[in-house]
Formats: C-alpha cells, structure tokens, sequence
C-alpha cells in the first residue's frame, strides 16, 4: 500500500532539518572534492605534459557516456597519512561498457606515482571482492610505481595485503570474472602481475612500461645499462615477451580497445528477480534532508524515508503489529523486488524474531534485501536478558550472516552495539554498505562509554574511600566522549573504508537501485541457514 | 496558408458544355518522380483511376505505390523506360486507360508520342503533335512568333549548321551570344559564349550535349542579353482560345538551371504584365494551342520592368516544373484544367474570371554537392520531412534512394503569402525547417538565397547566383550549439535514458567526444549530469547547457535542431549539409591519400578516355570525360604529370569515387 507522509515541509523543523543536513553533506563534498583533485594542481600538470590522461577522465573515456558511475571509497584514506594519498591514490568503481557494468580500478600517478599505501591495497582489494561477490568484470587502468616503500610492513606480508590482488584475480578469472588490464604508464615489481594475470591487457606505446625491477635496479643487480622503453616497452611486450595483446597508440586509443575487449565478452545477467515497470516514489526523494531529525537522538518514522526511497512509495509491511520496532516489508526499489528491513526504535525480542522471519521469506524467494541501520542496538534490562533477548537476537544475526540474498546495507542514522549486526554491518558482508553524512557508528555512544568508564572508575574510588568530584568526572569523561565524536564520524570510517562510502541522502534511492543492479549481475544462490536458537 | 492546389480560393466555374461524364475514367501518367505523384493527387481528387508506369529501378517509387495499377516498361536507363512509346501506349491499352497524361520531361514534348497515343484511340493529355512541332523547334517557332506580331530576340535560326555558318552568324549577331540547342530545354546543349575564340569550342560541347540528351545536334545562336530577367507567363487554351495566368519570375537561375521561381514578378507593373500576357496569348493562339503551356520572355532589366523590353525566347508546351507558384496564387489547379479540357470541355475561366492572391515562391531541393560544384549527388535518403506550412512536391520518401539513373530533385518546396516578404520569410523558414539526411543537398544554399539581400529587395536577375555564388555557397560558421547537439548525438544521450542516466555520487565525470568536421578535429566534453542535462564543453569559450523539458532537448534555450546519425556521421538539421564525423579511437589507420589517383567525382559513365599510359599532360588538361546526369564533366589533370596507368574503359559505368586515371608519381615524372 501507498505509504502516507506526515511530513510539513513547510514547518520550522523540516526546514531546520535540511540545514543541518546540508552542513553536514558540505563538509563530506568538500572531502570528496579533495580526493577528486589527486595530487594536486603540479602533479596533474605534469601528468598532462606527458600526453597522458587525468585518471578520472580515463574512467570516463573508458565507460559509456552518461553512464553512472557508483564510485566505492570516495573519501578514503581521508586524513591519513597526512593527506598525502587522497582517495587512497586510486579509483574505483562500477559503471557501463556497451552497457555491461564493469569494475573499473584506476591508479592515480598524480599521487605519489600511484603507489599502494595500505589504505590503496585495502580499497583496490575491496573493489575485487565486489566484483567478485557481484560477477562483474575487471578493468584495472595501471599506472602505478608499486608497493609504497616507506609503508612496506603494512602493504606487503598479511593475508589481505598487495599479494591478495593477484591472488584474486587469478581466482576471479577461474569463475570466469574477466580480468582486464590497461597499462598506462608504470607497472613495477609486484605491480607486474597485474597485467600478467589478465585474461586481456593493453599496453599504450612510448608510455606503458612492465617489468619486475626497474632500470635502477636491473644495473644494480647485473650491470645492465637498458632504457625503461627497452626493457619493458609497449612495443617489448606486444611484439617480443606476449606479456601485453594490444598496443595502444595513447590513453583515447587503450581505454577505446579496452571497451572492445568488454564488447567481446558475451555475459548476459542471470534472471534472478521478477522485474517490474520502475517508478519513481511518489514523494520526492529531496525531502529525506527534511524529514530526517538533524539530531540522531530524536525519534522519527523510517516510514518517512521507506516513502522517498521505494517504487510509487508502496511498501507491503511485515507483521506491521508485531515488534513495531523493526519495520520489515516488501518494495520494489527501480522495479527490482525488494525486501527492507529497518530500525524504527530499540530492538527487542519481538523485533529481532520478526527479522528473522522476515530474512528468511526472503531468502526462500530470492529476494533481495535492503537494511536501512538506525540503531541503537538490543533493548537492556533484566526482563530483556531473562526473556531470553540474546537469543532472540542471535536468530536474527544467524539468519542475516547465512542468507544468500544480496543484503545492501545503508546506515541512515545511529549504528551502535550489536545492532550492527543483526543489521547486516560491515562485518556481515553485504554486498554494498553506504552511509550518510548525519550517520554515527561506534561500539556504543561516547555518552555511554564515558559513562561506563566513570561509572567503573567511581565504584573503584568510592571503594578506596576518595572522593570525585562532578567537574573531575566531567574532565574524566571528556576525552573519551571527544575520541569517540571523532571516531564515529561518518568520514573517518570511510576514509578507513568500514564502508563503500559515504553518499548524498538525496542520492540514496539512486545509490540502491545501482547497488542491486550490480549485484544482480551474479546469480542469487540457494540459502543453508545456521542452527537458530529456538 | 495554402497547402494545396486544390483545396483553395475561388473556385473556377464548370466549363460549359461540357458533361461531367465526359470525364476520363482511368488515365495512365507516363512520367515518374514528383510530376507523376502530382497528376495522380488531383486525378485522384477527381475520381479517376490512375495507372503509374515505372522502370526496374522505380518499382517500390512512390508514383507506383499511389497509383491503382502499375505496369513495368523496362529497364533503368530512361531510353528503356519513359522513352518507350510502345511500351506506355500499350499499358494504356492493357489496362484500359482512356487518356495519357505526360508530365514534363520524358515524352511530355514529343510529338510523335502523341500521335502514338491518338493512333491508339487514346487522348494525350496536352497539346497537339502539330503545337508541339511548332514550337520545338526554336528557330521555326521564332520565325512564328514574329510573324504572329511577338517581338523575338536577335539571332541565327538557320538549317545551315556548318561551324564556320554559325561563327559567322555569331559574330553578326555580336558577342556575347548563346549557343543553344534548337531541340533543348532545361539549359542542356547551352553555352554562353563572350569571345569569337571561344566560339568551336564552346559549339563542339552544346551539339555534344544536345545530341546525348535530345538526339538532334542542330544549335541556334541567340544574342545575349546582359542583364537579363527570365520572366515567363503561364497560358492555357482549348485549342482555339487561349487565357494566361499571369508571369512567373524565374531568373535565380544557375548555369541556365532555375534554383527559385516565383509569382508574381518583382517589379511587375500592370501596363507590361497586360502587354506580356497579351503576347502570349498571342502566341498559344497563333499555334492552336490546347492545355498548359508556358511562354518563355527574356526581359531587360537593366532599367526596370518596360512594355518594349521583353522578347519571346520559347514555348514550353507542358505543365512546367514550376506550375505550383501559378497555382498559389491564382488558385487554380493547372491539372484539373488539364484533365478538364483534355476531356471535352471549354476553357474553365475566362480571363476576366482570373485574379492574382498574394504571393509564391517555390525552391527546387537537390541532391547536389554545393561545395564540389553543384555536383549531382545521388544516396538514400535516410531521413526526409516537411514542416507545415510548405506545399512539398515529391517523389520520394525517407527511406527512397536518389538513383543516378534519374534527375536528383528531391522535392520542391511551395510557400505562399500575402505579400512578397512574408511569402519569402515563409520560403526560408520552411527551408531551415526541413530535413533531409542520407545524401548531401543543396539546402543550405537555398537557405542562402531565400536570406540573400538582393533577392529580398527583388532585385533579381539570372546572374545573381553567379556574381554572389561564393557568399551562397560559403559554409556557415560552425555555432557551438549545433556541435553541442551533434556530441550529444554521438554519445546517444538524447534518447530515452534511464533514471540513473549521468548518476554519480559528487563529481560528474568529463566523457570526450571527437567529432571532425571538414578535416578538422572538434573535442567536445560531457558532463552528464543527469537524464535530462548535459554541460557540453565545445573549444575555449561558453559551455552549452543542454536540458530536456517535456521530453524535449533544449540547448542554451532553444530547441535542439533534430539529428540524424547513421555510418558514424551525424547530421544536425540546423546546419544543412554540415556533416560530422564521429571520430572512433580504434580507427586508427591512415587513410590512404590517393594524390596520383584521378577519381570520379560522381557516379556515372565514362562517355571518353583522352590519354594512354606513358603520355604527358599539363595540370588542367582534360583526362576522360564522364557524363552523369545527362551532363559531361571533363576530368582534369590537377598537376603536370605522366599517366601512368588508364584504369577504366570508354563505356563503362563508374560509382563516385571509384580511380580512373593515376599519374605516375611526381619524381618518376621527371
């Protein structure tokens, strides 16, 4: 049925609302501004002189035009490394080539010769393991000096570090996840194997380069005295080692045969879902910013949002009278069938057996599913525990870490606690996990905390006999309130990439559609659910 | 505004006498093309049956597929078709037509046709084999004519056609003269000659001409007026009486071709307009005239529009291509009165009845290269329409092909008004409005005209193409906007898009498109911002901000031009003839210059070679000659040279493009 919004956008408090929304959406432009910039101004300059491509505008010569492009870690590495490696120095997203969605990872030379911090290894990384979750081809546009030396412990030895990259795509290849590469410049050491482990590489002429070790350290080692060109040239590699296919005459030329090679593939996307004609919500998706409180304390309805997000703003609620806290239902979400599950208030047992049930329709039909997290987390109390909440709650966590469906997860407010889980955090792999700039997530609220170690601290004290003052516990409390305000912020997870990004709530709608569209690019399996504890 | 001949201003009484079941039954149009699409609308209109004839290349042509039957005369070449007495008599017979109706061109002034047609019983919608005889051949038609107390031009019409006879009478008359062909029309086997040395020359190629097109090499000689009007009037007799229609103004010609025609004349005043129809008159009565026909003036304009300045040039014994602009503003329908007085009846109007409404223009729309010279032009026409408000006669539809087999007329667009201004800003605009794709046009250069200044001021006479041809035919400059839309046609933005079309989560992203355009290379840059908006960055200045509203595209405000892409150009109808090409990154080979290589600039045969293999030519010496389109193009050496290879036959028939002639190259010649 129609969802009906009580919203007054022309109320004080809509429009209150929208301001503080809008405050918070501009520090997160500006960030993603910075990152967009790379380098810097000379860096970008340089880049230019030498007859090459701005690494943005690669990926958009290399996608269709028009195309969307879901771009993943935006923001990351934001204020790490003393902003020396905006966007992580590298691009990723999912946009079109001859209308199949592709993955494109692109290196960014304009940021220190695009070599891999930990936080690039960590998002070149999380692009493949959306691709590999989703099916959906990788283009890896190469212009990259390799491991960054000076941070080699954190890049190089761990199991999800730089060898993770090749390891994933010769797996990815194995289930017949293409695997492209365009070499656009530099392409050192382990960064070789990048093109070497594609089904298809590109090299571009006079500018393209592939070798193990450098001229530098070819003469260090043996004495050889070999141009960069000559010892792993464009034309080396397409004419003498085959460690290249195509050479390229420059950027336009590459990202042009690497579009051919997508034209060639023949994938078609499995029909998993029942499609229906999309529509737009009848409520304009504009007005989240209003009906959203600006204050993540202040309650509010999620129908709201459900309502601005959803097909025609219909939604077939779940059990709309049982557990009222959790709001579950069916939608449609750009013609896509979907199944939502979102926080209205507290979970309880209620709630949480609800979830479960709602997870596990779902996963029985192959429906997708979208969590929208505002969560403060399991209600607390004695008649809660003695009800048996964990066990209720651990029904839901069970179901929704088992589930086969695609689960895309968008933190609209609060994510705290082990809410987190039963609403499919990060930890729970969902296939995508966005979150919005007025979003908080931390193991439970700096209020909280500093109130659980001053509460701790008192017992002690008072036990030895001393005494705290009020202004003492307030200073005790200030620190940890002001680390977790700090830490909970939106960008600061992103830039850690706890997330896929954090997005404009006005773009949410566009965010899901394109999320399940991608994700239904790999066929929705057959769920095996865990033991529920009954 | 009148959209038809038919449906218009006051209509002509019932001849008297005359049945209505006097009327033909079913007719038979043996013509193809525009003419043909036209006879059957009023034939139709009328309620009689029509049977279309067509060649093997016409059988899908419109004329067929609006006709109640149609029969197959033969092949392509019109010699094997619409030259086929005996084949179109016969269809007339087969199928049970009562009369034939010729159209212009073809057999539309060949008497012996019409007696063919009368042998079998038949009417001939036209005049008679006798009228016809008369004034088809121009030197016995002037001698007529003055003899019928119509003032003529000075000249030579003699039977004596030595070389050395007609220099002679050239010279008498005095330069400069006109060579033309005493069978021709329509400017084949026509030569303007300003100099006695030019004289052979310029005779070897009009009798060429007018043997190829007319089978009759005979050429009179004329004196040459210089600052000539071509000022023709429309008459319409029954045989015995005659009425005129009033002039048609047809000097925007060029090469003798007439580009824009149009009623009445500027400048006309009534004491010439009385006097020139009364001669006209004069003339289709003196002959017995029976149907349309046209009598041709040339005028002296030099020092306006006088009663003692205009002399009778020919008589065209057909409806005339340009018959439209008479019927806009006279309201008549000039078939209707055929098909009337062919059937029996008396003249439908006296000529106090006639009155001229306003006024008309009408422009000839070609497949022609306007750059390359007006060259013939041949394509299917991938996208063909008119806006309303313009009475198009044509013979084709988008999706038909302009063979070379046939003339490359592609429509004429009519336009009327109450005055001459607004008729013509009604021209221009229908011009700007109108959209063709798949073949180059000469729209842009009628665009020119119908904005030209002079014409504006009526200041016409037929050298005016010629003096301001490089203003009409230079190309526009190339307005941002219209490379704007042919970007966004080329990145297939202006289609339906999806929702998330342009999506991205802060930043659009910047997608180039290359377009070249005249051998230069034009970058553009998107911004897709959404379905419905795109910043598209076209060189240093201004982006254009493209936006659809109502599902329609608007770029900087105003309405998108339409596109029309296919084989990896785009055309914009805002700039006629402007062709980009999209320039794919993967096309990366050099094309192959073939500098030493004489191409054929247009389809058509190779009527002779003039060189061998070794021989030496100067730049500019002649190479073979092609005829297409009933002309001949001598094919000239661009540089001095040796030929080093003859790469085609006398006789054979060559597409555009294909090599001819290649010289040996420039260090091997020396």
């Amino acid at each position: 049925m129609k969802l009906q919004s009580q919203a007054i956008p022309a109320s004080e408090a809509f429009r209150a609302n929208r301001a503080a929304h809008l405050d918070a959406l501009r520090t997160v432009e500006a960030a993603a501004a910075e990152a967009a910039a790379g380098g810097g101004a000379r860096a970008r300059e340089r880049h230019l002189a030498r007859g090459k491509m701005l690494p943005r505008d690669r990926v958009a010569n290399l996608l269709d035009p028009g195309t969307p492009f879901l771009e993943i870690g935006a923001t990351a590495a934001h204020g790490m490394y003393d902003g020396a490696a905006p966007c992580a120095g590298v691009i990723a997203g999912i946009g079109r080539v001859h209308g199949q969605e592709v993955m494109v990872i692109c290196n960014d030379a304009t940021v220190k010769g695009g070599t891999y911090y930990p936080m690039t290894v960590k998002k070149h990384l999380r692009a493949q393991e959306i691709a590999a979750e989703n099916a959906l081809p990788c283009l890896y546009l190469v212009d990259s000096g390799g491991a960054n030396l000076p941070n080699q412990d954190e890049v190089f030895p761990d199991r999800d570090h730089f060898g993770r990259i090749f390891y994933n795509q010769a797996r990815m290849s194995a289930a017949n996840i293409p695997q492209i590469a365009v070499v656009m410049g530099s392409c050192t050491a382990g960064g070789a194997y990048v093109p070497a482990m594609s089904d298809v590489t590109i090299i571009v002429k006079d500018q393209g380069t592939i070798f193990l070790a450098g001229p530098p350290l070819v003469q260090a080692a043996t004495g050889e005295v070999v141009s960069a060109e000559d010892l792993g040239g464009g034309d080396v590699h397409t004419r003498l080692s085959g460690v290249a296919d195509y050479l390229a005459e420059d950027d336009a030329h590459a990202l042009a045969l690497a579009r051919r090679a997508v034209e060639s593939l023949n994938r078609t996307k499995p029909a998993g879902v029942r499609m229906q004609a999309p529509e737009p919500p009848a409520y304009d998706p504009d007005e989240i910013l209003g009906v959203v409180p600006a204050d993540l304390r202040t309650p509010y309805d999620i129908h709201e949002v459900i309502a601005r997000l959803v097909d025609g703003s219909r939604f077939d609620a779940f059990k709309p009278r049982f557990g009222e806290t959790l709001v579950c239902g069916f939608a449609h979400l750009q013609g896509c069938p979907v199944g939502i599950v979102a926080n209205n208030g507290v979970l309880f047992s209620e709630s949480a057996q609800k979830g479960a049930h709602f997870v596990e329709l779902c996963s029985q039909r192959g429906i997708p599913l979208v969590f929208l997290q505002n969560i403060t987390g399991f209600m607390v109390g004695r008649k809660y525990e003695n009800e048996g909440i964990a066990r209720h709650g651990a029904k839901m966590v069970t179901a929704v870490a088992t589930t086969a469906v695609p689960k895309i997860t968008m933190i609209v407010g609060g994510s705290f606690g082990a809410g987190n889980y039963g609403m499919a955090g990060r930890a729970y792999q969902p296939r995508f996990l966005w979150t919005w700039p007025n979003s908080r997530i931390s193991v439970m609220g700096g209020e909280q905390a500093a109130g659980v170690l001053a509460t701790v601290r008192r017992q002690a004290m008072e036990k030895a006999g001393e005494t705290w003052s009020a202004e003492d516990e307030a200073d005790f409390k200030r620190p940890t309130i002001e680390m977790f305000a700090r830490q909970s912020h939106p960008l600061y997870a992103s830039a850690r990439l706890w997330d896929d990004g954090v997005i404009d709530p006005r773009k949410a709608r566009d965010v899901l559609a394109l999320s399940l569209s991608a994700a239904l690019n790999a066929l929705i399996g057959e769920t095996r659910f865990g033991v529920f504890r009954m | 505004m009148r959209t038809g001949p038919t449906g218009r201003g006051p209509r002509v009484r019932r001849g008297q006498g005359a049945a209505v079941s006097g009327m033909f039954g079913r007719i038979l149009v043996a013509n193809r093309g525009e003419i043909a699409v036209r006879v059957i609308r009023t034939a139709r209109a009328m309620g009689i049956d029509c049977v279309a004839v067509h060649s093997d290349a016409d059988a899908a042509a419109l004329h067929v597929a609006l006709a109640d039957r149609a029969v197959a005369i033969g092949g392509a070449a019109p010699a094997d078709s619409y030259l086929r007495i005996d084949r179109i008599v016969a269809a007339a017979r087969e199928t049970g037509a009562e009369a034939i109706h010729p159209g212009y061109g073809f057999l539309s002034e060949n008497p012996e046709f019409v007696e063919a047609v009368e042998a079998a019983g038949l009417t001939f919608i036209g005049p008679s084999a006798d009228a016809i005889r008369a004034m088809g051949l121009k030197d016995a038609a002037k001698r007529l004519m003055a003899e019928a107390g119509v003032p003529v031009v000075p000249g030579y019409m003699g039977t004596d056609q030595s070389p050395d006879r007609l220099a002679a009478e050239a010279e008498a008359v005095g330069y400069p003269v006109l060579i033309k062909a005493v069978a021709g029309g329509g400017g084949k086997g026509m030569r303007l000659v300003t100099r006695a040395a030019e004289f052979a020359d310029a005779l070897v190629a009009a009798q060429g001409e007018a043997r190829t097109a007319f089978g009759n090499a005979a050429v009179l000689i004329e004196k040459f007026v210089e600052t000539p009007r071509h000022i023709e009037v429309q008459v319409f007799g029954d045989g015995t009486r005659a009425v005129h229609l009033f002039e048609r103004d047809c000097s925007l010609q060029r090469r003798h071709q007439k580009v824009i025609e149009e009623a009445p004349a500027p400048g006309m005043t009534a004491g010439m307009r009385a006097a020139m129809g009364a001669a006209a008159v004069r003339a289709a009565e003196a002959i017995g005239y029976r149907g349309a026909g046209t009598v041709e003036f040339i005028v002296d304009g030099s020092d306006g529009l006088r009663p003692d300045r205009f002399w009778f040039m020919e008589m065209n014994t057909r409806l005339q291509v340009e018959h439209p602009v008479t019927e806009m503003v006279t309201g008549i329908d000039l078939v209707e009165w055929q098909l009337r007085v062919a059937a029996g009846e008396d003249l439908p109007a006296r000529q106090e009845d006639l009155s001229l409404d306003g006024h008309a223009f009408e422009a000839r729309l070609y497949a022609e290269d306007v750059p390359a010279g007006f060259l013939p032009a041949t394509g299917r026409l991938a996208a063909l329409a008119f806006p309303d408000g313009v009475r198009a006669e044509t013979g084709v539809r988008a999706g038909d092909t302009i063979s070379p087999h046939y003339d490359p007329m592609i429509a004429k667009l009519v336009v009327h008004g109450p005055t001459r201004a607004v008729a013509l800003r009604r021209l221009a605009r229908g011009l700007a409005q109108t959209r063709v794709a798949g073949t180059v046009t000469n729209l842009a250069f009628l665009g020119a005209l119908a904005r030209h200044p002079g014409f504006a001021a009526g200041d016409v006479d037929t050298g005016l193409i010629a003096r301001d041809l490089a203003v009409l035919t230079a190309a526009p400059g190339i307005d941002p906007v219209t490379v704007a839309e042919a970007a966004l046609s080329a990145a297939d933005l202006l289609g339906p898009a999806d929702p998330q079309q342009g999506f991205a989560l802060w930043q659009p992203l910047a997608r180039r498109i290359v377009l070249r355009h005249e051998g230069r290379d034009l970058a553009c840059t998107l911004e897709v911002r959404g379905p419905d908006a795109v910043r598209v960055h076209v060189g240093e200045g201004n982006p254009v901000e493209a936006a659809r509203l109502g599902g329609a595209w608007r770029l900087d405000g105003a309405p998108a031009a339409g596109v029309h892409v296919a084989g990896g150009r785009v055309q914009v109808f805002a700039a006629p003839g402007r062709v980009f090409e999209i320039v794919d990154p993967l096309d990366r080979a050099q094309a192959i210059t073939g500098e030493n290589v004489i191409e054929a600039p247009m389809p058509g045969r190779v009527v002779r070679v003039l060189v061998e293999a070794g021989v030496a030519v100067a730049a500019g010496a002649r190479l073979a000659v092609l005829e297409a389109m009933k002309m001949e193009h001598a094919l000239t050496a661009w540089r001095d040279g040796v030929v080093e290879e003859v790469l085609v036959e006398e006789g054979a028939q060559v597409e555009a493009g294909a090599a001819l002639v290649r010289l040996a190259p420039e260090e091997a010649a020396e």
